[in-house]
């Protein structure tokens, strides 16, 4: 290891070009004799679609064309595809109704797009969009999860008669009913898992080009990789060949999930400039972005868990809602199930377990993945269910989760669900975290606060994730003619730093220059065939493993041709630090590179050439862990919460480069913070969007913020080779459950155990009167 | 209507016909192709487009362009030396981590450099409330409130990693 390699933390080779605003953002893209698009949007939760007048608008200078839901079906536009089936109990299979990327017939939520106004200017664009008019039927609305089950609510899909998607079940009611029954101890929580907007600072923006020669369309996008959104594009939607659709993103500012789906603005824009024949841009502005940009989290769940006297568990029931929003997103209705369904009941032994899930159409847009994407949710119901379970067996927080911990001697452990827990030290993890907080001396820090007049409290959660979700990515290592080596990921870095990380492993691996290596992604024109992107902290086990496997080919290749070349046995060859040696004679790894190049130079049955492409494959993911401890002061006149204090311990295997790895777990952290302490999403009885703009809608500031301790717990994961284990959602999952968990520590004095996120100083307020006068919040 | 400005930016006499409604982000970015100055918002919130004006740092998206005319602006291009080297905000960035995606990055480092001028010696809890009007939502804050404390009070940044 040397002083670029594993393990190092090396400072980010990205920084200087973004630090001096040399960026590429899609929005600082322009070509020559663009045109500009702007959106007609529905301002109906739902409404009937009776007709669409365009004429007024046609007419405005500068108004190039314009393009409705009826424009795209004619010209044999695709629909947006779901790919998700799951059944009832019954057998029956889950409601799964089509989405058309502009509705010809029905609009369901606020935002949705309904016509692409093209202009020769932004301006003239948008106020030719003002001047479209839809003739709705506007119709009655349900925006609540909580009432979308209710007999009486609006139907967002008449024809099934229900909002219910499917009523998806794992284990035996009956079985885990009656061992609640039977339990020494029950314990219940009702738990709203708050809606969130990603919100990456970057505002969506397309710019499409299409060249009618070559039947070559271009898009820019900022994406999490642009493969998947290729074949969408290509296949599903414009019926294109797959070569001739081409995905460019050069500089994406935050993907947090929502920036790896195909969005209806993305194939209007495309399907403008091909029929046009003329490059079309959009630039969404910040309201389009919360309004269109598909939403996080968003459940509601009923768990209750069962436990002996001695405080194991021995049975747990889960029932939860989630809200999908008005149609089916790629991946929303599988996160409880696939997302936290991996890791569901968290990092504890749970012998019988019963857990139902009813996905539920709304008039809101779509949910889908957000940083954690289902492991957060799941998280926060079990650390929840803990705190509970603490107070009713009359045990320390941290002495309820020791007792149920699945330990290393039970690994590899089986989920519920059907994963293989291969590795984690979860006490050992949490006993980091409560030392590193002095969780033993708080009591005097407590008396400290009381005598300022703030309520302190300390909480803690205890949390497994899983990561490197389809493991499957394409990487092709390529040594230049100058001596420089590229890196052609199939992952996409976005702000990981991949081209820092991967300049490491090359350089640990094959003894290159950390300075001579370069990240080459974000463009489908060159990135290997097999791939996916980089979403669900995949990328250091699939992007890394990929590097390591190619870099083995490398070496192997590279002795052949050495050993040639010095006359020796390849068997006899040794390479380390960049050198092949054999005997006296050594040649460096650019040396081989260059002589590969001259078939002369080559050993009969060596092709010239010494890069190497591989498709990384595993059959499994990798489960980072971690234990976060949070200090909070309450001022109970206010009911304004801070943090002071913050450890996060993650076990996310081994460590490639601690200085990211620490960027990531303080990013987690602020998202989780996020959640917990000011983000929510509103949507009002009928359907409204009330939070959308930065004004209505509590981003984490620095202020929320403070300072993180962050500390590792190195358990490699065993499945593979590099033995690490994502590290990017960590931070979010385990933030929203220890700072609740800190609050109602705070809140003691009051009696007060729960209070649903976002915790605003109005919620803590109200319960700390309703507590003082003995009246409910 | 469009209306001429001639203001300094970088340094260098600059002109442009803009209109009046013209905004002086949209000005750097769409007239000047000044793209590393960024808009994340349409409220004066987030603070990616934040340049500095005559030497004080302003939301550049909340300013006409036509009330530029005259002065002077610095943006995130001009920053750095001519022959490259850094601003001493730009390196602490960079230092410590200050930046991942690089969105709300210029905007970030222009409030930072504007921050420790204004407050040598400045405390965390100065830094964190100074940077109320600057969203960023990668990195928790954490290494652009140390790089900012690295330049106006080197001995307040804590030492507990790297």
């Amino acid at each position: 290891m040397g002083q670029f390699g594993i393990g190092q933390p090396v400072r980010r080779k990205e920084d200087v070009r973004l630090l001096t605003g040399q960026g590429q953002y899609t929005d600082d893209i322009n070509i020559e004799g663009q045109a500009w698009a702007a959106f007609v949007r529905s301002s109906h939760a739902n409404a009937k679609i009776l007709g669409v007048d365009t004429s007024a608008a046609l007419e405005l200078p500068g108004v190039v064309a314009i393009f409705s839901g009826k424009d795209l079906e004619a010209a044999g536009v695709g629909v947006l595809i779901n790919e998700a089936a799951y059944k009832n109990r019954d057998g029956s299979s889950m409601h799964k109704p089509p989405r058309q990327v502009m509705p010809t017939a029905q609009t369901r939520f606020v935002g949705e797009v309904l016509a692409i106004v093209i202009a020769e200017s932004a301006e003239l664009a948008r106020e030719a969009a003002e001047a479209v008019e839809f003739d709705f039927e506007s119709q009655p609305a349900i925006a609540s999860t909580a009432r979308a089950l209710d007999a009486d609510a609006p139907k967002v899909w008449p024809e099934f008669g229900t909002n219910q998607v499917v009523h998806w079940e794992y284990g035996d009611e009956s079985s885990v009913e009656a061992k609640l029954k039977a339990a020494h101890t029950r314990v219940k929580v009702d738990l709203v898992n708050n809606r969130v907007a990603p919100s990456p600072m970057e505002p969506r923006c397309v710019v499409a080009t299409y060249k009618a020669a070559d039947n070559m369309l271009t898009v820019y996008s900022p994406t999490q990789g642009g493969r998947r959104l290729q074949t969408m594009l290509a296949k599903n939607l414009l019926k294109m060949p797959m070569d001739k659709v081409r995905i460019i993103s050069h500089d994406t500012g935050g993907g947090f999930g929502v920036r790896s789906k195909m969005y209806p603005e993305t194939v209007a824009v495309a399907f403008a400039a091909k029929q046009l024949g003329r490059p079309v841009k959009w630039r969404g502005d910040r309201v389009e972005t919360f309004m269109s940009d598909y939403h996080g989290r968003d459940q509601i769940n009923h768990a209750e868990m069962g436990l002996d006297a001695e405080g194991r568990i021995v049975a747990l029931k889960l029932e939860t809602l989630l809200n999908v929003g008005a149609y089916l997103s790629e991946n929303g209705v599988r996160l409880p199930m696939e997302g936290g369904g991996r890791i569901i009941p968290g990092v504890y032994h749970v012998p019988d377990f019963y857990f139902s899930v009813r996905p539920l159409f709304t008039n809101t847009v779509c949910t889908d993945t957000y940083r954690g994407a289902g492991r957060p949710e799941a998280n926060y119901i079990t650390e929840r269910l803990m705190d509970a379970a603490a107070d009713a067996c009359k045990l320390s927080r941290e002495e309820i989760r020791r007792r149920n911990f699945v330990t290393q001697e039970q690994m590899p452990y089986a989920t519920h669900l059907g994963f293989v827990l291969d590795s984690g030290d979860f006490a050992g993890t949490m006993d980091m975290a409560l030392k590193a907080a002095h969780w033993d001396t708080f009591a005097e820090r407590r008396k400290e606060a009381e005598a300022r007049g703030k309520l302190r409290g300390i909480g803690l959660a205890v949390f497994i994730e899983g990561a490197g979700s389809r493991p499957v990515e394409g990487m092709r290592v390529r040594f230049e003619e100058n001596g420089d080596v590229s890196v052609i990921a199939g992952t996409y870095s976005h702000g990981q730093g991949h081209a820092t990380v991967y300049s490491q492993l090359v350089n640990e691996f094959l003894g290159v220059d950390y300075d001579r290596v370069k990240l080459i992604n974000g463009d489908t024109a060159n990135s290997p065939a097999m791939s996916n992107g980089s979403f669900g902290s995949r990328s250091s086990m699939v992007g890394g493993g990929g590097i390591n496997r190619a870099s083995k080919l490398i070496i192997a290749k590279g002795k052949k041709i050495a050993g040639h070349l010095l006359q020796a046995d390849p068997e006899a060859v040794a390479f380390e630090a960049g050198v092949f040696k054999a005997g006296a004679g050594t040649m460096t790894i650019g040396e081989v590179a260059q002589a590969s190049r001259d078939p002369k130079k080559l050993p009969d049955g060596v092709t010239p050439g010494l890069d190497e492409e591989v498709t990384y494959e595993n059959d499994v993911e990798n489960f980072p862990n971690g234990a976060h401890v949070v200090e909070v002061e309450v001022d109970p006149e206010t009911g304004v919460l801070q943090i002071v204090g913050y450890v996060a311990v993650d076990d996310c295997g081994t460590v490639l480069n601690p200085f990211i790895v620490h960027g990531q777990v303080y990013g987690g952290v602020a998202q989780g913070v996020g959640q917990a302490l000011t983000e929510d999403v509103l949507y009002d009885d009928d359907g409204q969007l009330l939070t959308a703009s930065y004004m209505d809608y509590g981003m984490p500031r620095a202020k929320n913020m403070a300072h993180v301790e962050a500390l590792f717990n190195v358990v490699p994961a065993k499945t593979n080779e590099l033995g690490v284990k994502g590290a990017g959602e960590a931070g979010a999952t385990g933030a929203p459950p220890a700072i609740v968990s800190a609050l109602c520590d705070a809140l003691t004095p009051y009696g007060i155990r729960h209070i649903d996120m976002p915790l605003t100083p109005e919620k803590i307020w109200r319960a700390i009167q309703a507590a003082r006068t003995g009246k409910a919040a | 209507m469009t209306i001429d400005v001639t203001l300094k930016v970088n340094g260098v006499e600059r002109s442009a016909k803009v209109e009046a409604r013209t905004l002086l982000a949209e000005l750097l970015r769409d007239h000047l192709k000044l793209t590393g100055t960024h808009v994340g918002c349409d409220t004066t919130q987030c603070g990616c487009c934040v340049v500095h004006l005559d030497g004080k740092a302003i939301k550049s998206c909340t300013i006409l362009a036509v009330q530029a005319k005259g002065r002077s602006v610095t943006t995130i291009e001009g920053l750095a030396q001519p022959d490259g080297t850094l601003h001493p905000m730009q390196e602490a960035f960079r230092e410590h981590h200050g930046l991942q995606c690089g969105f709300c990055t210029p905007g970030m480092v222009m409030m930072g450099a504007d921050i420790a001028r204004r407050n040598p010696g400045a405390t965390e809890e100065l830094v964190r409330h100074e940077l109320e009007g600057n969203i960023c939502r990668c990195t928790g804050y954490q290494g652009i409130v140390e790089a900012i404390l690295s330049v106006a009070n080197p001995d307040a940044v804590r030492k507990d990693h790297h």
